[in-house]
C-alpha cells in the first residue's frame, strides 16, 4: 500500500450541453489511484461513471460534453492541460480502455491481429511485421493461439472477443487501464475466466486499474479499493473490506440491501426506492436526499462535505453515524 | 511462442464474396457482358472486320447482309465496326465519369458525415443547392460550357453525379461513425484521416460499391445522351449515342441504325445493373452462410 499516486482526480466537473439544459454528468469527483492498485467505480447507470473514464482519457465527444474544471494529474501532470501532441502520447500508450461490448468493440473488417499491431504501430517505430510478432504475443497472452491472427471479430466467440479487446488495450503496456464494465456483456461463466485473466495479468505487467461496473460481486473479486458513484459524486470510497463490512453511505447500504442473499429464498427483491435525480436539475445539499430513509432537514444544506472515517475511507453523508 | 502472423492467411474477403456472387446467376450474366465487352473494346481493332471511320460511298444503307452483318450507315460506315469501336468510348465514358464522381462524392460525404455539424451542414446545403439542378441539365450546361467532346462529357457526367455518392457515403458513416470500434480507436490514438480511411470507410463501403457499378451503366446513358444532342463524343468518333442520333432521321426506312446502338446501350446498362444488384446481396455479411 505505500506505492505511489498514479493517477489523482480532484474536483472533476463535467457537463453536457443537451438543447437549452445541462447534464451536470459528474460533480466534484476526487479520488486516488496507486501504482498496481485496482479501483471499482460502482453506480447506477447513467451515474457519470463512463464519463469520468472517458474524461480520463481525453475522448469525450465535444461538445456537447465539457469538463468545467478539475485537475487530472498523472505521473505528475495534468492531463487536462496538456497539448493535443503529449495527450496523444499518453492516449493508448500510457493510458488505454477496454469497452462496454466486445461485439462492437471490434472493426468488423480487419482481422483481430491487424488490430493489435495497429495499436502498436500507433506507439512504438516497427515495422509491420515486428509488430506483427507482438501482436501474436499479446493474443498467445489473453489465451488466444497465434494462429488465429488473421481471422476477422465474427469467426470470435463473446468472450474471445473481449480477450481480443483486452489484449488491444494491454498491447503498450499501458500504466493505467480503463475498464469499462468489460463483463456486463458476458455470461457468467465466461466472466468469470476474463476477470481471472484481467487480474492475472495486471499483476504480470503491474497496471493499475479503473474498473467500472455495477456488479458488486465483480467489486468484491476484482478490487483493492471501491469508490460508490451516484449522481456525478463519489458518496463513498475506501478499501473493499471498509466499503463492504463498514458501510457508512446510505446509498451504499441500499445497494448492498439490493442484493438477494444466497442462504434465504426471497419472495421480492428490496430495490432502492424511487429514481435518480434528473441530472439537468440538481439541488444543492445530497443528492439522495429524497430517497434516504435517514434524511432530514440539515441534508437539504448546500456545502456536502466528505468525511474521513480514518484509512481513506470518505463518506459524503451527514447521517453516517445513524447508518453504521 | 509467438509464430510467423502471416503464415496462415485466411481466405480473403475478396474470394468470399466472388463465391457469394457466382451463385447469383443474373449477376454472373452481367458479369459475363461486361467482361465481353470489356474484350471487345481492348481488341477492337482485331476483331471489327473494317476501320469505324471507313466509309463506302458505293455501299450506304446497306441492310444486314454478307459483308456488313449489322448493315451501313449513310457513309457506307459497317455498324458492327463502329458498335466494337463504340465499346471503347462508352467503357471509357462510364468507368471514368463514375471515377470522377465517386472519388470526389466520397471525400465531401466522408467529411461530412464524420465530423457533422457545422462542416456537414455546409457541405451538404452546398451539395443541395447543386442538387436542385436536375443531373441531366447540369451535365448538359456543363458539357455545353466546356464545349463539346468525349473528355468534356466525361467530367460534366462525373461532376454532375458528385451529391449522390456524398449522401451515400454520409449516410453510412453516420450509422458507422457511433460504434464502439470508432471510439476504441480514438482510444488508442488513431488521427482522424486514419479512422476515417481505415475503420470508418472500409465500413461503409457497401452501398458506394453498388451504387458505383449501378451508375457506371447510367452514366453510359447520359453520356449517349450527351452524344446523342450533339454535346458529347463528335464525328466521326463511334460512340453508341452518336450513333442513335444519327440514325434517328431515318428510324422509319433503315431500323436497324438505331436498334443496334440502342441494344448495345440497353445491353451494357443491363448488365451493370444486374452485376451491381448481385454485388449488393453478395456484400451483405449478413447473407454470409
Amino acid at each position: 500500500m505505500e506505492n505511489a499516486t498514479l493517477i489523482k482526480v480532484n474536483d472533476l466537473v463535467v457537463e453536457y450541453a443537451a438543447d437549452k439544459k445541462t447534464v451536470q454528468a459528474v460533480n466534484g469527483v476526487y479520488f486516488e489511484l496507486r501504482k498496481g492498485e485496482t479501483l471499482g467505480l460502482v453506480g447506477e447507470t447513467g451515474a457519470g461513471k463512463t464519463t469520468i473514464a472517458k474524461a480520463i482519457l481525453g475522448i469525450l465527444p465535444d461538445p456537447p460534453a465539457k469538463v468545467r474544471k478539475g485537475e487530472i494529474e498523472f505521473d505528475g501532470q495534468d492531463l487536462l492541460k496538456l497539448s493535443g501532441k503529449k495527450m496523444s502520447h499518453i492516449k493508448g500508450n500510457e493510458i488505454s480502455m477496454i469497452f462496454q461490448d466486445p461485439m462492437t468493440a471490434l472493426n468488423p473488417i480487419m482481422t483481430v491481429g491487424k488490430q493489435i499491431s495497429e495499436t502498436i504501430r500507433l506507439h512504438n517505430k516497427m515495422s509491420k511485421a515486428e509488430a506483427g510478432v507482438e501482436a501474436v504475443k499479446m493474443l498467445e497472452l489473453v489465451g488466444i493461439p497465434g494462429e488465429r491472427y488473421n481471422e476477422y471479430p465474427h469467426q470470435f466467440s463473446g468472450g474471445m472477443k473481449q480477450r481480443v479487446v483486452i489484449a488491444m488495450a494491454l498491447a503498450c503496456k499501458p500504466k493505467l487501464l480503463l475498464a469499462d464494465e468489460p463483463t456486463t456483456a458476458l455470461d457468467v461463466t465466461i466472466q468469470a475466466q476474463v476477470l481471472d485473466m484481467m487480474n492475472n495479468l495486471k499483476q504480470e505487467l503491474g497496471t493499475s486499474v479503473l474498473l467500472i461496473t455495477h456488479d458488486l460481486g465483480v467489486v468484491a473479486e476484482m478490487c483493492d479499493r471501491v469508490a460508490i458513484v451516484y449522481a456525478g459524486e463519489i458518496v463513498e470510497i475506501g478499501t473493499a473490506e471498509d466499503v463492504f463490512d463498514r458501510t457508512a453511505h446510505p446509498y451504499t447500504k441500499g445497494l448492498f440491501q439490493s442484493l438477494p442473499a444466497l442462504e434465504s429464498t426471497e419472495k421480492r427483491l428490496k430495490p432502492i426506492k424511487g429514481m435518480m435525480p434528473d441530472p439537468t436539475e440538481l439541488k444543492p445539499g445530497c443528492k439522495f436526499y429524497d430517497r434516504c430513509p435517514y434524511a432530514s432537514e440539515e441534508c437539504k444544506a448546500e456545502g456536502m462535505r466528505a468525511r474521513d472515517l480514518g484509512n481513506g475511507h470518505l463518506v459524503l453523508c451527514k447521517k453516517t453515524e445513524e447508518v453504521m | 511462442m509467438a509464430r510467423d502472423a502471416k503464415s496462415n492467411k485466411p481466405k480473403s474477403q475478396a474470394i468470399e464474396i466472388m463465391k457469394r456472387l457466382a451463385k447469383n446467376k443474373l449477376a454472373m450474366l452481367g458479369l459475363v457482358v461486361i467482361v465481353l465487352m470489356i474484350l471487345v473494346a481492348v481488341f477492337a481493332p482485331w476483331i471489327a472486320p473494317y476501320r469505324f471511320e471507313e466509309q463506302n460511298m458505293e455501299a450506304v444503307y446497306l441492310s444486314p447482309c454478307k459483308e456488313h452483318l449489322l448493315g451501313t450507315d449513310k457513309l457506307g460506315r459497317d455498324i458492327l465496326s463502329r458498335l466494337i469501336y463504340g465499346a471503347r468510348q462508352s467503357l471509357r465514358i462510364g468507368i471514368f465519369s463514375v471515377a470522377i464522381g465517386a472519388v470526389l462524392g466520397t471525400a465531401l460525404g466522408a467529411v461530412a458525415g464524420f465530423y457533422g455539424g457545422r462542416t456537414d451542414n455546409i457541405i451538404m446545403r452546398i451539395l443541395d443547392i447543386y442538387q436542385s439542378i436536375p443531373g441531366m441539365l447540369l451535365a448538359i450546361a456543363l458539357a455545353a460550357s466546356l464545349g463539346p467532346g468525349v473528355n468534356n462529357a466525361i467530367f460534366a457526367v462525373g461532376i454532375s453525379t458528385i451529391p449522390v455518392y456524398s449522401r451515400i457515403i454520409r449516410a453510412s458513416i453516420m450509422t458507422v461513425r457511433d460504434k464502439e470500434y470508432i471510439e476504441a480507436a480514438t482510444a488508442i490514438n488513431a488521427s482522424d484521416f486514419r479512422i476515417i480511411t481505415r475503420h470508418v470507410l472500409p465500413n461503409s463501403f457497401a452501398p458506394l460499391i453498388v451504387e458505383i457499378t449501378m451508375n457506371i451503366g447510367n452514366s453510359i446513358l447520359m453520356a449517349a445522351t450527351l452524344s446523342f444532342i450533339g454535346l458529347g463524343a463528335q464525328p466521326p468518333s463511334p460512340e453508341w449515342g452518336a450513333m442513335l442520333s444519327d440514325g434517328r432521321n431515318f428510324m422509319r426506312d433503315y431500323g436497324y441504325l438505331v436498334i443496334y446502338p440502342g441494344i448495345c446501350i440497353m445491353a451494357s446498362v443491363l448488365s451493370f445493373n444486374m452485376l451491381g444488384d448481385g454485388l449488393r446481396d453478395a456484400l451483405d455479411p449478413r447473407l454470409k452462410n
